[in-house]
């Protein structure tokens, strides 16, 4: 079928399979290869994206149901300068292996702006669908805190 | 001595020198999505490649075949028919083939390998590979297994006299674990490119890029120019990439070359789980002999580990497992064995801890059921046994410096708060049954751990690492075939250059790990990067630091002996001369390439005796010390983390930011190890294979954490650096099983210890 | 490749229901669906989707006649956030909480874990315990089935092959007397090993008792209500209703105890007011 998508701000017209995955367009179609596969089942949150503001597992999402919507992916969160969050993920540890790291700071950046307090109990159930083998998610939590900080 | 360092949460970014905390180098492309993992790279004509298993634990193959009625256009078959060279997986033993012909020896052995452009077809395809099997009764239990791949026996002064005293009390247990799977988030992926050489390059998510680079030599018939390997940004190992790229990479290249394409091979979840190595289970028994005031006299452990169906990496597994299955303390007796056997499952291997989680799950939970039956407090019975500077170890050796067990133990139970706390539990305890008690019980243990730095025995000293660093004419250049797989080598090696040369961070950049650019450095395991790569590393740069300032001594005329380099500027008697970087290229211009590779050198006096298992297994420890407190659900018997402390002595932290995410990491994966991951076979067959089934722990299955680092330098590592990556991985489970005998008086001596458990305890007669 | 019909309106909808193409099925948030797809479970038997994600008649959460109505497409985020479910119904909130985690949220509907219909369903102890009401409809008209005679066997229900779930009825003011608790294999993204959900009068005068996971189906527990409407042995009337299974999440024994201890416990806190719980 063929269908618009908006993705960071562009639209783009595609013609692809209904049912395939928002993952497989976002990284085979259109070579956005920053959103990530981990698990295939919405389990891990590696292929998090913003699907018209809200935060969602794009691998768990037949294109058909984001026709006409807007997609907002680890690439279209930044431009040439790194944003308050993607900083403080790299100051204070956030990202180790990086492979989860996109789909957190997608899932960290929905917390904020959702504006509520970050409390470590509020970060921890807002990335509690983002699984990490690597950090223990103590820096996690703690930059997206200072990203909180920082921006408010 | 034990100063902690200072507070690096959001550390000042100019500070870039050992000991700092500098941002990673990798990190702008992580946190953008520019970073760039096999998956994400594109290979021109590329196919998918997929594999062909058993299905049968155990059996006799009577035939491969191949639907004739399907269309097999397009599709590439393999079998071990097509290997040129040698059909075994390298590594310790031959016994592994890289495509089983005769025997297969667990379900998920790999048989045949199609690859074909399309994925669609492909998965079709896979449905019409018909492969008979007679199947031969499996070993599945491993106290029921024959076949011993490896053994070890440790024997310290004589147990006998001790065991026969009756003035000393005999403690005995048996304690057991099951596999454990790393659950990297990014499978193991590899992508084969045929070469017009008739060789191969090999891209791919890998620990150690040299262990394919041999094994693709034997399997290929190829010489050493004929093959890269290259690693790609790699998303999490802790174990799990170390041998196994091996396999795939051998898979990928021979399909590659059948086809005469680049294939790429990532594995799905579920087949990654159920092929691919995992921790190794074992049953570990424990008896020992103390003095009624807690002072241990001696000690018989006896440990079986589970290999699954080849040897692979278990022979070293088991060797670091037997050689800490008697924990940080001192035994003036001591015998320990341990075996390590063969089950008709795959092939268990190394998982962060490598042996040590296991035995010291042992180890530590028996500590609790000393303290338990001598009505001791376990954290005076562990101050009272804990190793010191001169202690001997079962294996004849004496320690002499950097030995921290004693410090670690008393900064965690002070920080945790653990005797209020564990007088609290006991009187909670106390009460009366039918009395009004509370739903939820508390409870808070600890437990003592050291791990080895660097490899076994005589390993380093086989291995003759090497790595060094090249001038170029922006700064320096390390070369080395250790990979950043998430801990941040790529910082640390870039630090400890910059600080040996002088300059700023900014100025070292990192060689793209390529096997055919790049010296062997060994493979990325063991705790042993910072220490042995990394101080390889700074005494390359010393002596590259040697050869510019006599130069520089040279062109600018002042005694060599004067000339330092500070911040990137050369300079003499206190008089700036030149920047770094115009010294580097005219140097290139006028003398060429500068490249210097150092060889690891054993500390001296760090002897080891193979034969007689005697000696310095490892040249110094690392400690840790951790204090769990939790709540048990009475009416679910689940568990609730409230609170963690760890302490850790690694030498130095040169990076502490990245030391502490080390310490977290590892302490999480062990959390899970100790409450949750536990995988379920029947009859050789993995049930739980997915994200959704096999439960590794969430950001609200963490407790808050206090992180303590106290430093210790080791005289012969870089700026006193022993090794980290391992250590944190060793003592939260059983500081666990502490914690919840000390909320509910049970000590549950299998992991994990889920909900299941505790009601089992709870309830049994 | 499956065709798919994105529709927008119910008429659209019934219109492919009437065609009846063979092996239809219909899509809803796909966190269940899309599961299955991606894994190809049960690939072979879908002929046709059905895409009703942006039927907006379906979505929405209204008060009307004492009942609170929430549409089938509502999300689990949408029910959090809802004031009025907060205050007429707050344990559904509560348990829409313990759903998956944030991005599961977003998509996950109310419909779709009625119809998906796994005895481990979060929603459907508190579904069955609040007497909750579907409404079901298709080209051959709208009629209301009880939460009860909904689940018929393993993943089979009462809904006909050319019907829609459109809207889930609990009548109040009933239903703000609901508790339940879930008990999981982690804090998050966790399929539950049971979950029981009870609503009682002062006194348990009159008590309605579910249990998820510990039957084929999402279960009504008649005698352990009857144990404990007349004082009886709740705990061994509730082990004559279940019959747990081991599987990879827990055990037969553990199923069986724990279900009781979380039951006796949430009978016993029935008296005080309900109240939201945190995170477990
Ligand atoms: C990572 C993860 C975690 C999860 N955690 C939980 C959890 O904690 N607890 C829990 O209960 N569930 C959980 N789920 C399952 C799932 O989120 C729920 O069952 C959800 O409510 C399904 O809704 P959906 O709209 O996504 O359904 P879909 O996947 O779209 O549909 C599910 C089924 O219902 C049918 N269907 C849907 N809507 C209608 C309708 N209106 N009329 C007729 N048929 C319809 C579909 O045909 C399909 O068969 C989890 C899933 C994932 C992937
Ligand atoms: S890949 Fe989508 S949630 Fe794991
Ligand atoms: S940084 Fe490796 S999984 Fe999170």
């Amino acid at each position: 079928m063929r269908l618009e998508l908006r993705i960071n701000g562009s639209v783009r017209s595609l013609e692809v399979e209904p049912l395939k995955r928002l993952l497989d367009v976002l990284r085979e179609d259109l070579i956005l290869t920053g959103t990530k596969e981990g698990c295939g089942e919405g389990e891990c949150g590696a292929c998090a994206v913003l699907l018209d503001g809200q935060l969602v597992n794009s691998c768990l999402v037949a294109v058909c149901q984001a026709a006409g919507a807007s997609v907002v992916t680890i690439e279209g969160l930044s431009s040439s300068a790194l944003t308050p969050l993607q900083r403080s993920f790299v100051e204070c540890g956030g990202a180790q292996c990086g492979i989860c790291t996109p789909g957190m700071i997608v899932a960290g950046q929905c917390f904020l702006d959702s504006g509520a307090a970050a409390t470590d109990e509020a970060v921890r159930e807002a990335i509690a669908g983002n699984l990490c083998r690597c950090t223990g998610y103590t820096k996690i939590v703690e930059s997206i805190q200072h990203a909180a900080r920082e921006t408010r | 001595m034990f100063d902690k360092p200072p507070t690096m949460k959001h550390a000042d970014n100019s500070k870039s020198t050992v000991g700092h905390s500098p941002p990673r180098k990798d990190g702008p492309d992580k946190v953008t999505g520019r970073a760039r993992y096999l998956d994400d790279l594109a290979f021109p004509g590329q196919l998918w490649g997929r594999t062909v298993r058993s299905q049968v634990p155990h059996g006799r193959i009577r035939s491969i075949e191949f639907d004739p009625r399907f269309d097999w256009s397009g599709i590439v078959r393999v079998t071990a028919a097509d290997i040129p060279g040698d059909n075994i997986v390298q590594l310790i033993e031959d016994d592994q083939p890289m495509l089983a012909h005769d025997m297969v020896k667990h379900r998920e052995e790999p048989i045949a390998l199609l690859a074909c452009a399309d994925r669609e077809r492909l998965e079709e395809a896979l449905l019409h590979v018909d492969v008979k099997i007679d199947p031969l009764p499996p070993v599945l239990d491993l106290l029921l297994s024959t076949h011993v791949f490896k053994s070890y026996r440790i024997e310290a002064g004589d147990i006998k006299p001790a065991f026969a005293d009756s003035s000393l009390r005999v403690v005995e247990g048996i304690y057991r674990v099951g596999h454990q799977e790393q659950m990297y988030i990014e499978p193991n992926a590899i992508c084969a490119v045929p070469r017009e050489d008739f060789g191969v390059t090999i891209y791919g998510s890998m620990q150690c890029p040299f262990y394919i680079h041999r094994g693709l030599q034997r399997l290929l018939k190829i010489n050493d120019s004929q093959i890269a390997v290259i690693q790609v940004v790699t998303g999490g190992g802790f174990g799990g990439k170390e041998d196994y790229p091996t396999v795939l990479a051998g898979h990928a290249a021979l399909l590659a070359r059948k086809a005469g394409k680049p294939v790429k091979m990532i594995y799905k979840r579920e087949e990654d789980v159920a092929a691919t190595t995992k921790r190794h289970p074992a049953v570990l028994r424990y008896r020992t002999a103390v003095k009624p005031d807690g002072e241990f006299v001696a000690c018989e452990i006896d440990v079986v580990m589970d290999g699954g169906a080849y040897v692979t990496l278990s022979p070293v597994v088991a060797s670091r497992g037997v050689l800490h299955a008697s924990g940080a303390y001192r035994w003036p007796h001591a015998r320990i064995d341990c075996r390590v056997v063969q089950t008709h499952t795959p092939p268990n291997g190394a998982f962060r801890g490598f042996g040590v989680p296991q035995t010291l799950f042992g180890c530590e939970a028996h500590v609790e059921k000393i303290a338990l039956e001598l009505g001791l407090d376990p954290l005076l019975v562990r101050r009272k046994n804990a190793l010191v500077v001169g202690d001997v170890m079962p294996t004849g050796q004496r320690l002499t410096e950097s030995v921290s067990a004693l410090p670690v133990l008393e900064a965690v139970a002070a920080r945790s708060g653990y005797a209020a706390k564990r007088e609290a539990a006991m009187e909670a305890a106390r009460l009366p049954a039918g009395s009004a008690r509370a739903r939820k019980r508390r409870g808070i243990g600890l437990s003592l751990a050291l791990h080895g730095a660097g490899f076994t025995g005589s390993g380093e000293a086989h291995l003759k690492s090497r790595a060094g660093l090249e001038l170029t004419a922006s700064g320096a250049r390390v070369l080395s075939a250790s990979t950043d797989i998430g801990q941040g080598t790529i910082t640390v090696f870039s630090q400890l250059a910059a600080e040996a040369l002088g300059v700023p961070l900014s100025m070292i950049e990192v060689a793209v790990n390529d096997t055919s650019r790049v010296p062997d450095s060994g493979p990325t395991v063991a705790s042993r990067t910072t220490m042995v790569v990394g101080g390889t590393i700074a005494r390359a740069a010393e002596a590259m630091a040697r050869v510019l300032q006599g130069y520089v001594a040279q062109t600018h005329a002042v005694p060599a002996g004067e000339v330092c380099c500070v911040g990137g500027i050369f300079a003499a008697r206190g008089r700036s001369l030149a920047p770094f970087e115009s010294i580097a290229r005219r140097y290139l211009d006028e003398r060429g390439p500068l490249v210097c590779i150092e060889q690891y050198e054993l500390p001296p006096g760090v002897q080891w005796d193979d034969a007689a298992y005697r000696g310095s297994a490892y040249p110094c420890y690392a400690w840790a010390a951790t204090a769990v407190e939790l709540e048990v659900d009475l009416d679910t018997y689940e568990i609730k983390l409230l609170d963690l402390v760890t302490a850790s002595e690694f030498g130095k932290a040169i990076h502490p930011v990245l030391a502490e995410g080390q310490i977290e990491g590892g302490t999480v994966q062990a959390l899970g190890y100790a409450l949750l991951e536990e995988h379920i076979y029947v009859d050789g067959r993995l049930l739980n294979t997915r994200m959704q089934n096999y439960i590794i722990p969430t950001a609200l299955d963490v407790p808050p954490m206090t992180t303590l680092i106290l430093e210790n330098p080791y005289s012969r590592g870089p700026h006193g650096a022993k090794g980290l990556g391992e250590l944190p991985m060793d003592g939260p489970a059983p500081a666990v099983a502490a914690a919840v005998l000390s909320a509910i008086g049970k000590l549950i001596p299998d992991l994990p210890i889920s909900p299941e458990r505790v009601m089992k305890a709870l309830h049994a007669a | 490749m499956i065709p798919v019909t994105s529709v927008k309106t119910l008429p659209e909808a019934y219109a492919l229901l009437q065609a009846r193409p063979p092996g239809l099925r219909v899509l809803a948030g796909g966190t269940d669906l899309m599961v299955a797809i991606n894994a190809r479970v049960g690939l072979d038997r879908i002929g046709h989707v059905l895409d009703i994600w942006n039927v907006r008649e379906l979505r929405g959460i209204a008060l009307q006649d004492n009942f609170l109505r929430i549409g089938a497409l509502t999300t689990y985020t949408e029910i959090i956030h809802s004031t009025l479910v907060n205050t007429q119904l707050p344990a559904l909130a509560a348990v829409s909480r313990e759903v998956g985690a944030w991005a599961i949220q977003n998509r996950g509907t109310l419909g779709g874990n009625v119809c998906n219909a796994s005895p481990a369903g979060d929603t459907l102890p508190l579904l069955l315990a609040a007497d909750a009401r579907f409404l079901l409809g298709g080209p051959r008209g709208e009629r209301t089935v009880v939460a009860e005679e909904f689940f018929l066997a393993y993943r089979k229900t009462a809904l006909g092959a050319d019907e829609l779930l459109l809207r889930v009825d609990f009548p109040l003011p009933d239903a703000a007397r609901l508790a339940y608790r879930k008990v999981g294999t982690r804090r998050a993204q966790s399929i539950s090993k049971t979950l029981i959900a009870v609503r009682a009068t002062p006194g348990l005068r009159e008590v309605r008792i579910a249990a998820g996971c510990v039957a084929p189906i999402p279960l009504r527990c008649r005698r352990a209500e009857q144990a404990a409407m007349s004082g009886g042995d709740v705990r061994a009337a509730l082990q004559l209703d279940i019959s747990p299974i081991n599987d990879i999440r827990s055990t037969i024994e553990y199923r069986r105890l724990v279900s009781a201890n979380v039951l006796l416990q949430l009978l016993k806190n029935m008296g005080t007011p309900y109240s939201l719980p945190g995170r477990p």
